[in-house]
């Protein structure tokens, strides 16, 4: 194992005011820890010295919550292909490296400190119609509906996505497309999902539209930062259900659109 | 005090029916009076908050990450168990009852097992009904496979993410709800307390984890979904939140702690590598079916480049300990081993905390294709933490706790002793025993949120008189005192030592001496030392920042100090239990073999712990367990 002796420029921010980067010095960084683990460090140094730690967000640490954001060097968790922030070693740096560490830039996704972003913007689109409106108790055998295998296959593709907005991140449009289009893809794909489809469809679209999400350019920055690979096919298939459910929404024989339904 | 499970009678099958006919209902104009508060939105609370408010009630859910969906269960990996019998390989409820039973060495309470089997099978129908890509045959039928040494292939999965999967159709069920007004959602929020009017729990209090702010909620009974207290031992494969805060506010509001001794380390975690570590992380144990376990048969060997070890200087422990179950040996047994090997000297990596997990036969034997079909996403996790590449040379595992078993003491209804106060899910003791079955756990937590408690909350709501009790009564206000009082005192102490500095301490001391082995000579030791820690961390703990924004240290801080006492509780049941079952093996109580020696004329009972006013004077209550249908066997897999 050896160390690396790095240079942070951190973010630093209270919600609602102005923020500022902090440089940090950061010596005798083991190149075996994590980038949280370095963040620990870093935090534990500050504490000794009397001063706030940087605040971020984490959980699992093994990159499947999805609650770890921080941009790193300008990209949406670091530099290692298909990896969050929490799986990200310090191997990966060199010693001398300066490392610039910011929050998820968004205006959907608001600063509440330091590296701490709310993006409940997320959780309201999925409320617009990211559900299968069925209640407990009532379903049939699960095998009495077969569901091909490759069916099955891509759905999981998209239910891989973690929630983690990487992807809006990443777009210079700060764009959830491929977000919301992996959501919906795998309940539009799935015969389940069909008989809400229209409705879902337009309900999430819109919500993300209210959020203040810009456009989608096809740019494709998001799938490159997608720790998960969600790919942008999926935003081609929303695309065009959206069309079809606009279209028949238009000639008046689609439910309304959003929410609801208990 | 006297302990009455409200085990419904009648022949075990017929149990769980009959208590349904017998159960309470409460008019559905009632129901919308009624507010329930469920903490906690991973599997069990978020499939309990969805299915009370589809059934008419009002619901309050909260969590203390920034969204439901990322609750702790969103970790699992490996599978769900359902008695299915989809492969016909002579699977059946029994049989899963039966197996849960045994797995959890005959410390479970049968009723309870019984309804989980039985309901396992509504569980898979609910979750396909709602999108959960589980894997499928090409026929299009779901897919199984066998998991943790089962005899039946039972268990579902959906691409090593079952977890997730599984949440995130529980997390939409819950959005269904909440865009139906039904459900209010409160992220970002940690229960600091219970709050109990007249002897039943009527509240809880929280803190706002954006804005600080120390709140009330009221309501006509509290759900505690809250999950496990791996953390106490600092260095867990649980997520850096996982807390006992909620529960052991609980217990010093009166609900009984039950088994605390009782957790579960998993054998194949990727092994420490320097004290900055902050969390373990779990391999699925699939990787024993093809790759083998050893360490140098000499101590010297350790530092050699395991190439240059000669086969005849191997030592394949438990392939020479099992030879029938061989590498396959159970998650305790296998630990066990690596511990003792390690113990000796043996141990390879850093620290000599490790042992190798080889691979090279089975490539040799496969080929490198197949076994990366196989296991691809493993080796790739592996190479990510570690930079080592697992085709080229074994892997290092080590043991880490990863599941505990002990939880409050509840009833059949799911209630704990205090009236109103419901606990599901992992955060519960009741179906696992001194030990938790692979796969058994995501089909707990789903069971409860969606079948049980739906049914058996009415049972004691039916007596309440909905909103009788308001944010406004003066135990509320006190509650919020003294919770804002406590975040005063943490910010003040203003001391030399950080919360991690403590914690870290704290769960190394556990882990000697309350780990994967126990006597009674290091549990004395460490119930000499919790306290004093514990006082040096209420004189010298430094936390910075202030109590009215995001300050992650405060939060850190309010969980570290529970772990401080709750430790202490955990180390002093595995004192008291003079026994070896399941996850909690004392040295003094073994087969010559090294099995666990249970003791059933002596120990057959759950231990529920009561807060008496002084953190280490605990009384004891027991909760006599019987055996009808599965007869007491000891364990072996010789
Ligand atoms: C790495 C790993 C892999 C696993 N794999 C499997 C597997 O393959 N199969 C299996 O069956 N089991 C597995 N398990 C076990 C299983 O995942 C858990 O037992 C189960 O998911 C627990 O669910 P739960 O709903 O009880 O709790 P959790 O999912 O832990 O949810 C707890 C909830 O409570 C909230 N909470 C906690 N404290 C507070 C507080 N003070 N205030 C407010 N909210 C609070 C949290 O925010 C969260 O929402 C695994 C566990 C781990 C660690
Ligand atoms: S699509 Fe990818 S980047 Fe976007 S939220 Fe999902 S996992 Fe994150
Ligand atoms: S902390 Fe969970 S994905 Fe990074």
């Amino acid at each position: 194992m050896s160390q690396l002796n790095l240079h942070l420029k951190v973010w630093r921010q209270n919600a609602g005011q102005p923020g500022h980067f902090q440089d940090i010095d950061a010596p005798d960084i083991p190149d075996h820890a994590s980038f949280l683990e370095m963040m620990d460090i870093v935090n534990e140094r500050l504490i000794a010295k009397g001063e706030e730690p940087v605040a971020f967000d984490h959980d699992c640490r093994e990159g499947i919550c999805g609650m770890c954001s921080m941009q790193i060097n300008g990209v949406p968790h670091g530099p290692e292909k298909a990896t969050t922030t929490c799986q990200l070693h310090m191997r990966k740096f060199r010693s001398g490296d300066t490392i610039w560490v910011e929050p998820f830039r968004a205006r959907a996704f608001p600063v509440l400190k330091d590296l701490v972003v709310d993006r409940s913007a997320f959780d309201r689109i999925q409320q617009a119609g990211g559900f299968i409106t069925v209640r407990t108790g009532a379903p049939q055998d699960a095998n009495a509906l077969p569901i091909g295998k490759e069916v099955a296959d891509a759905a999981m593709d998209a239910a891989e996505c973690i929630g983690c907005g990487a992807c809006v991140a990443a777009c210079k449009n700060a764009s959830a497309m491929l977000f919301v289009s992996a959501k919906a893809g795998q309940l539009n794909l799935l015969p389940q999902g069909k008989p809400e489809k229209d409705r879902r469809t337009l309900g999430m679209v819109r919500q993300m539209d209210k959020e203040g999400f810009g456009n989608c350019t096809n740019q494709y920055e998001c799938e490159a930062a997608c720790p998960k690979e969600i790919s942008v096919r999926w935003i081609t298939k929303l695309n065009r259900d959206y069309a079809i459910a606009a279209v028949k929404e238009a000639f008046g024989n689609a439910p309304k659109a959003g929410g609801g339904g208990d | 005090m006297s302990l009455d499970s409200h085990i419904p009678s009648g022949p075990m099958a017929m149990k769980w029916s009959k208590h349904k006919q017998d159960s309470k209902l409460i008019n559905p104009k009632n129901k919308r009076k009624f507010t329930v508060l469920v903490v906690g939105s991973g599997l069990a609370g978020s499939s309990a908050a969805a299915t009370l408010s589809e059934l008419g009630y009002k619901v309050k859910c909260f969590c203390f990450q920034d969204s439901a969906r990322r609750a702790h269960s969103i970790a699992a990996q490996g599978g769900i168990n359902a008695a299915k019998n989809y492969q016909n390989d002579g699977d059946s409820v029994h049989r899963l009852f039966y197996d849960t039973v045994k797995g959890g060495d005959f410390r479970a309470r049968e009723s309870n097992v019984h309804r989980l089997a039985e309901v396992s099978v509504n569980i898979i129908d609910q979750c396909v009904a709602q999108g959960v890509p589980f894997a499928r045959e090409y026929g299009g039928m779901l897919a199984n496979r066998s998991f943790g040494g089962a005899q039946v292939s039972r268990t579902f999965y959906a691409r090593g993410q079952t977890g997730q999967q599984l949440l995130l159709g529980a997390y939409s069920a819950l959005n269904k709800e909440i865009a139906a007004g039904g459900v209010q959602m409160y992220p970002r929020t940690e229960m600091l307390d219970v709050v109990t009017v007249d002897g039943h729990a009527k509240g809880i209090v929280t803190r706002n984890l954006v804005t600080g702010k120390i709140e009330a909620h009221a309501g006509d009974a509290v759900l505690l979904c809250t999950g496990d207290y791996g953390n106490v031992f600092y260095l867990s494969t649980n997520a850096m939140g996982c807390n006992v805060t909620a529960t052991w506010r609980a217990h010093k509001k009166g609900a009984f702690f039950a088994n605390p001794c009782y957790t579960q380390i998993h054998p194949t975690c990727i092994p420490v590598s320097g004290d900055y570590q902050s969390k373990l992380t779990l391999m699925s144990e699939s990787l024993r079916n093809d790759g083998r376990i050893w360490v140098p048969k000499k101590a010297a060997d350790i530092g050699k480049p395991p190439a240059q070890i000669a086969e005849s200087d191997r030592d394949y422990i438990l392939e020479r300990k099992y030879p029938s179950f061989g590498n396959l040996a159970p998650r305790d047994i296998s630990s066990r081993a690596a511990k003792e090997a390690c113990d000796e000297g043996r141990g390879v990596g850093p620290g000599g905390r490790g042992v190798y997990l080889d691979f090279a036969e089975a490539i040799q034997q496969f080929g490198q294709k197949t076994i990366a079909e196989r296991y691809g996403n493993l080796f790739a996790m592996y190479e990510k933490i570690t930079g080592e590449d697992g085709y080229k040379q074994p892997m290092r595992i080590y043991p880490a706790v990863h599941y505990t078993m002990g939880g409050l003491w509840v009833d059949y209804n799911l209630m704990s002793n205090l009236p109103g106060l419901h606990v599901l899910g992992e955060a519960n003791f009741s179906d696992h025993g001194a030990n938790r079955l692979g796969a058994s756990a995501l089909m707990q937590g789903l069971a409860d949120g969606y079948f049980v408690i739906p049914t058996t909350i009415a049972n004691y709501l039916v007596h309440q008189k909905p909103g009788s009790v308001t944010a406004e009564h003066p135990e509320f206000k006190k509650a919020v005192e003294d919770c804002t009082a406590q975040t005063k005192r943490f910010l003040n102490i203003k001391g030399k030592r950080s919360v991690d500095s403590f914690h870290r301490e704290l769960g190394l001391l556990i882990w000697d001496k309350c780990g994967m082995a126990r006597d009674k000579a290091g549990l004395e030791e460490a119930l000499q030392r919790i306290p004093a820690l514990r006082e040096e961390f209420w004189n010298n703990v430094t936390v910075p920042g202030s109590g009215d924004l995001t300050n992650p240290e405060l939060e850190k801080a309010g969980r570290v100090a529970d772990f401080m006492e709750f430790g202490e509780l955990l180390c002093r049941d595995a004192l008291h239990r003079e026994e070896s079952c399941g996850g909690h093996f004392r040295t003094e109580h073994q087969y010559p073999d090294g099995e666990a020696k249970r003791d059933d004329e002596n120990f057959s009972y759950a231990a529920a712990w009561e807060y008496t006013g002084d953190v280490s004077k605990p009384a004891l209550n027991k909760e006599q367990l019987t055996f009808e249908e599965v007869h007491l066997a000891v364990r072996s897999y010789k």
